[in-house]
C-alpha cells in the first residue's frame, strides 16, 4: 500500500444540468480522507450529495473540480473497469440473464482468471455470504436478502482495496436489515478492507461506522466517530439531523476562558457555565443546544443553577422511555425520561398541566453558530 | 483516439445516432424538400421537370382552371378540391366508425381474463398479417354482385319471399369505406387495448364506491382514462386513411377518387410528377394540420409505440 | 367489480368485430378451392383427382391436384416464385440493416446528449405523422432526379445505368423500418436501469464487453421485436414499393397488385392462403420460441 489513505477526495466538486437548464452542484467542495481498513460511512438525506460522492469514487461520475485519489493514485478519468474498488448497488444490479454462478464469475472472469480458478473463488465468496449451494439459481428466484447477499458477494469475489456499498440494506425489512448490519460489520473486520458505505439511516450509520461524514447541500458538515458526531455536533445542523435536539436561541452574555453565559430571551434568564467551541466571541448570536434524554426533570426545586420551572403540555409513553413535552417560559422543550421502575400507577407519571422542575446541566449544553 | 471517444460522451452519442439520421436525412427529409421544389416547378412536354417558381399547380389544385366550357378566360373547376374533400370526410367516417367498433372490443380483451387477453389480441393480428392487397381484394370477393354477401342477403330473402335483386356495392363509397375500416381496425383496437388494461380494477370499484351506475363509470371513468388510446389510434387510422390509394383503386373503382389516387396517377398514368408533388404537399399539410391539433388537445401518448 | 364485464353490449359487439375481421378471410381461402376459372361465383371445389387437368369452359372438372388444383397451378407460376424471393430478400436485408442502426441510435437517444439528438429524435416520428404516399413520390422523386443526373454525368449507358431495383426498394424499405425499430427498443430501455451497466463495468468489464454481455442480452427482447415489426411491415409494404420498384423487382404485393388489374383466378385465392398460412406458422413459431425462453428465464 502506498498511501495510508485509501480513498481521498480534494476539493471535490460535480456540477449537473438539471432538465430546466440551471447548472447545479450536487457535491461541493467535498474533501474527505478514508484511511484503510476504516468503515466508513457518508450520511444525509436524498439530495446531500453522498451518493455522487460514492459514484466518483467509483468512477461512474467524474469531478468537474478536484481530484480523488486511490490509494494515492489520482483518479482523473480512469474509468470504472480500471479502479480497483467494487460496488454493491442500492439496487443490487443483479444481471437477470445469468446464473448466481455467472453473476460471480463474471467479474473474475473480465481479470482473466482460469476456470478453476473461478471456481474455487467463486466457492468460497458464496459460503462467506451463506449462499452454498444456490449458485445454479437465477437472480429472481431469490429472496430480497438473498439478492443482497449475491450483491455482495459479487463485489467481494474480487478482493477490492476499497468496498463502496450504495444503501445496500434499504430495500430489506426491519429485522433482516439489523441482521446485516451486524454481518456487515463483522464481514468488514474479518476481511479488513475499506468499506465506504452510503445511508440517510443515521442508526445504520451509527451501528456499523469507525467514521462517519455527515453531509447536507453537497457539503460535509462534520466528519468524525459515531461518539463525536452524536455528543459534539459541530454544528446546529449536525446535532438536528443525528438524534434530537432542543434549540434555545440567544445572545453571549459574558465568555471566560472554557464557559459561557448565554441570555436566551424564550426563557427570560441566563444559562451560565457552559463548555464552548472555539471561535465564539461575546455578543454573538447562537443556539444552545440540548438532547432530551439529557435533560433533568423533577417535580421540586432543588435550587441549582440553570433550574427552569416548566409545565407539561404533552406527555407519550412508548415503552422504554416516556416523551414530556414542556413549556419554560416561551420555550417549547422536550425530555426524555427513562422508565426505570416497573409501574402502573397513573400518578407515578407526570401528567398534563403538572408544573415540574427542568434542570440543565452546563456540561450537557453545547454553544452553537447560530447560521 | 480511443481515450478522446471515451470520455466524450457526446460523440459517442452522435456516433451511434449518425447512421439512422443520414438514412433519415436523405430518405426522409431531402425527398420532402424535393418534392416542394417540384410542386413549383413546371411539366415539360415530355414529361420531365422544368424547375421555376411557380404557383400554377397549387391555384390548378384550388379550383383555378383556364380550360373553361363557355369560353371565358378562367373559371373555378371544382374536380380537385372535391377530391381533396372527400378524401378528408372519408378519413374522418373511417376514423369514427373504427373507434365505435374498436372500443367494445378492446374492452372485452382489456375485461378478459389475463391468460386469455394475448389470445384475443393475437386473433386481432392474425388478420393483419395477410398482406394489405390482399385483404382489398377479399373485400372485392365479397362485395361483387356475385359475391357472398348477396348470396347470404339473396338466401334470407328467399326464405323470406321477398322478391331480391342483386345489389350492386362493389365501386361505391360504401365499398370504399368499408375496405378502409377492415384495412386499419387493428390500428385502433391496439393502442385502445393498451390504455384501457392499464386502468386498475381498484379504480372502478372506487367508482362503484362511491355510487357511479355503469354508464356514469364508463363516461367518467373508462372513456377519459382510455383517450390516450384513442389519440394514438387515431393518428394511426386517420393519416394513412388519408393517403391510401389502394382501397379506393380496387373497391371504388372510377367512381372514388381520392387524393392518393389523383398522386399516383400524376406521376404514373399522367406524367405531371409537378402537380403530384403540389398535392402531395398538401396532403401532408391538411394531415399536419388535423395531427397538431388533434394532439395539441390530447397529447401524443406512449400508446403510438405500443401498438 | 366491474360494471361492463359481462355486458351483452359488449359481447354481442365484439362477436360481430371479430366476425367482420374474419369474414373476408374464410371466403378467400374458400375461393382458393373453386372450381370455376372465372372465380366470379363460387362453382363448388374442383371435384376430382386425374393425370391431366380437364377444363369445360371455365369449370375444372378435374385435376391431378384435385381440390388443391389452385395451388398446384401457384407452384409452377415461375412469376410469383420470382416475387416470393425479391419480397424475401428485400425484407430480410432490410431488416438486418434497420435493426443494427435502429438499435443504435435507441442506445443513442435513451442514454446520450448530443447536439443532433432533437432532430434525430423528431425525424423518426415522420414516417408515423406523414402519409406514406407522400413519402413514396418523394423517394422516387429522389431516385429518379439523382438517377438521371449520375447517369448524364458520368455518361453511362445500358446496363451501367442506374435505375430502379432491389437497391432501391431496400433502401427506401430501411428507410420506413428504421423510426419503427428505434421507437420500440427506446421504449424497451427506457425500463432499463443503468446500473446494470454501472455494475459490469464496476467488474472490470470495458464498454465493449458491458454491451455485448449485459447490454445486449438484456434488450434483446426488445431488438427482437423491433426486428419482427420491421420484417412485417417490410413484407406488407405495399405503397413505398410501389414508387420504387423497377423491372426484376417486383415483390408479391405488387404482383398481387398487377392481377387484381387483369384477370383474377382462383389462383390469387390459393396465394393469399399459403401467404396466411406461411406467415401465421412463422409468428406462431416465434412466440412459442419466446413463450419458452421465458419459461426457461424464469
Amino acid at each position: 500500500m502506498t498511501s495510508e489513505f485509501a480513498v481521498e477526495m480534494r476539493d471535490v466538486v460535480k456540477r449537473f444540468i438539471t432538465p430546466e437548464g440551471n447548472e447545479m452542484a450536487a457535491v461541493d467542495r467535498v474533501t474527505m480522507q478514508i484511511k484503510n481498513g476504516e468503515f466508513f460511512s457518508m450520511l444525509g438525506s436524498s439530495g446531500c450529495g453522498k451518493t455522487t460522492s460514492l459514484r466518483m469514487i467509483a468512477g461512474f461520475e467524474w469531478p468537474t473540480e478536484g481530484e480523488v485519489y486511490i490509494e494515492g493514485n489520482a483518479m482523473g478519468h480512469t474509468p470504472p473497469f480500471q479502479r480497483k474498488v467494487n460496488t454493491v448497488f442500492q439496487s443490487y444490479a443483479l444481471f437477470q440473464h445469468m446464473t448466481v454462478y455467472q453473476n460471480l464469475a463474471f467479474g473474475l472472469e473480465m481479470e482473466g482468471a482460469k476456470e478453476e480458478e473461478i471456481k474455487k473463488r467463486v466457492g468460497r465468496a458464496l459460503e462467506m455470504v451463506q449462499l452454498t449451494g444456490m449458485d445454479r439459481r437465477r437472480p429472481r428466484q431469490l429472496s430480497g436478502g438473498q439478492q443482497q447477499r449475491v450483491a455482495l458477494a459479487r463485489a467481494l469475489v474480487k478482493t477490492p482495496d476499497v468496498l463502496l456499498l450504495d444503501e445496500p440494506l434499504g430495500a430489506l425489512d426491519l429485522k433482516l436489515r439489523k441482521e446485516m448490519q451486524l454481518e456487515l460489520k463483522a464481514l468488514q473486520q474479518q476481511l479488513g478492507i475499506t468499506f465506504i458505505y452510503v445511508t440517510h439511516d443515521q442508526e445504520e450509520a451509527l451501528t456499523m461506522s469507525d467514521r462517519i461524514a455527515v453531509m447536507s447541500k453537497g457539503q460535509v458538515q462534520q466528519m468524525g466517530t459515531p461518539v463525536e458526531i452524536y455528543e459534539r455536533p459541530s454544528n446546529k445542523f449536525v446535532a438536528d439531523f443525528i438524534g434530537e435536539s432542543n434549540f434555545l436561541e440567544g445572545k453571549i452574555k459574558s465568555l471566560s476562558k472554557n464557559e459561557a453565559s448565554v441570555f436566551v430571551p424564550s426563557l427570560n434568564t441566563e444559562v451560565t457555565g457552559m463548555p464552548i467551541s472555539a471561535g465564539l466571541v461575546k455578543g454573538e448570536d447562537v443556539v444552545v443546544s440540548i438532547r432530551p434524554e439529557k435533560i433533568r426533570i423533577a417535580d421540586k426545586d432543588t435550587k441549582s443553577n440553570n433550574m427552569f420551572r416548566a409545565r407539561v403540555t404533552n406527555t407519550v409513553y412508548i415503552g422504554a422511555d416516556t416523551h414530556i413535552y414542556v413549556d419554560v417560559h416561551d420555550a417549547k422543550m422536550k425530555v426524555l425520561e427513562q422508565n426505570r421502575i416497573s409501574r402502573l400507577d397513573p400518578k407515578s407519571f407526570y401528567v398534563v398541566g403538572q408544573d415540574v422542575w427542568l434542570l440543565l446541566m452546563p456540561e450537557n449544553t453545547l454553544v452553537l453558530k447560530k447560521d | 483516439m480511443l481515450k478522446r471517444l471515451r470520455e466524450n460522451k457526446s460523440a459517442q452519442g452522435t456516433l451511434l445516432a449518425l447512421p439512422t439520421t443520414f438514412w433519415l436525412f436523405f430518405l426522409l427529409i431531402i425527398p420532402l424538400f424535393l418534392t416542394l421544389v417540384i410542386s413549383f416547378g413546371k411539366r415539360s412536354p415530355d414529361g420531365d421537370v422544368i424547375y421555376t417558381f411557380s404557383l400554377d399547380n397549387y391555384t390548378r389544385l384550388f379550383g383555378y382552371s383556364t380550360d373553361c366550357p363557355n369560353g371565358q378566360a378562367s373559371c373555378f373547376d371544382p374536380l380537385y378540391v372535391q377530391i381533396l374533400w372527400r378524401s378528408l370526410t372519408l378519413a374522418f367516417n373511417t376514423t369514427a366508425l373504427v373507434i365505435i367498433m374498436a372500443y367494445p372490443l378492446a374492452y372485452f380483451i382489456a375485461r378478459a381474463h389475463p391468460k386469455k387477453r394475448n389470445l384475443f389480441l393475437f386473433m386481432v393480428l392474425i388478420p393483419l398479417w395477410t398482406n394489405f392487397v390482399i385483404r382489398v381484394y377479399a373485400w372485392m370477393m365479397l362485395l361483387r354482385k356475385e359475391g357472398a354477401i348477396n348470396i347470404i342477403i339473396g338466401w334470407l330473402a328467399s326464405l323470406l319471399h321477398i322478391p331480391f335483386t342483386p345489389l350492386e356495392m362493389l365501386y361505391t363509397p360504401g365499398a370504399v369505406l368499408v375496405g378502409m375500416v377492415y384495412e386499419f381496425l387493428p390500428f385502433m383496437i391496439l393502442p385502445i387495448y393498451t390504455s384501457l388494461e392499464k386502468i386498475d380494477n381498484s379504480l372502478y370499484e372506487a367508482a362503484a364506491d362511491l355510487g357511479a351506475n355503469a354508464i356514469k363509470t364508463l363516461l367518467r371513468i373508462t372513456l377519459p382514462l382510455s383517450m390516450p388510446g384513442v389519440v394514438a389510434g387515431t393518428i394511426l387510422v386517420f393519416i394513412p386513411v388519408m393517403g391510401t390509394f389502394i382501397v379506393s383503386d380496387i373497391l371504388g373503382g372510377r367512381q372514388v377518387i381520392l387524393v392518393g389516387n389523383l398522386i399516383q396517377r400524376q406521376f404514373l398514368d399522367a406524367r405531371d410528377p409537378t402537380f403530384g408533388s403540389a398535392a402531395s404537399l398538401i396532403l401532408m399539410i391538411m394531415t399536419l394540420i388535423v395531427t397538431y391539433f388533434y394532439t395539441r388537445k390530447f397529447g401524443f401518448g406512449e400508446e403510438i409505440v405500443a401498438a | 367489480m366491474n360494471p361492463f364485464r359481462r355486458s351483452p353490449f359488449v359481447i354481442v359487439a365484439t362477436v360481430l368485430v371479430y366476425l367482420f375481421l374474419y369474414a373476408p378471410i374464410v371466403g378467400l381461402v374458400l375461393y382458393s378451392f373453386n372450381a370455376s376459372r372465372a372465380n366470379v361465383t363460387f362453382e363448388g371445389f374442383v371435384p376430382a383427382f386425374s393425370d391431366r387437368v380437364v377444363m369445360e369452359g371455365s369449370l375444372v372438372k378435374s385435376s391431378p391436384c384435385g381440390p388443391f388444383h389452385w395451388y398446384c397451378d401457384l407452384a409452377k407460376n415461375d412469376d410469383v416464385a420470382e416475387a416470393a424471393g425479391n419480397t424475401l430478400t428485400i425484407a430480410v436485408t432490410a431488416t438486418i440493416v434497420a435493426t443494427i442502426i435502429g438499435t443504435m441510435a435507441a442506445i443513442a437517444l435513451q442514454r446520450y446528449d448530443f447536439k443532433l439528438k432533437p432532430f434525430s429524435q423528431l425525424s423518426l416520428y415522420i414516417p408515423i405523422v406523414i402519409p406514406e404516399i407522400v413519402m413514396g413520390i418523394g423517394v422516387l422523386t429522389l431516385f429518379s432526379q439523382l438517377f438521371g443526373w449520375v447517369n448524364e454525368a458520368f455518361n453511362l449507358s445500358g446496363d451501367a445505368r442506374l435505375s430502379l431495383g432491389m437497391a432501391t426498394v431496400t433502401i427506401s424499405h430501411i428507410a420506413f423500418m428504421v423510426p419503427f425499430v428505434t421507437l420500440v427498443v427506446q421504449a424497451r430501455l427506457q425500463g432499463f436501469d443503468k446500473s446494470f451497466e454501472e455494475a459490469a463495468m464496476d467488474l472490470g468489464a470495458n464498454e465493449w464487453t458491458t454491451f455485448r454481455r449485459v447490454t445486449f442480452p438484456m434488450i434483446l427482447p426488445g431488438v427482437m421485436s423491433g426486428a419482427l415489426l420491421a420484417f412485417t411491415l417490410s413484407l406488407d409494404d405495399f405503397v413505398i414499393t410501389f414508387f420504387t420498384n423497377g423491372p426484376g423487382s417486383t415483390t408479391l404485393p405488387i404482383y398481387v397488385y398487377g392481377l387484381l388489374r387483369r384477370i383474377i383466378t382462383p389462383q390469387v385465392n390459393a396465394l393469399s392462403t399459403v401467404w396466411i398460412l406461411v406467415v401465421f406458422t412463422a409468428v406462431l413459431l416465434l412466440q412459442l420460441i419466446q413463450n419458452r425462453e421465458q419459461k426457461q428465464h424464469s
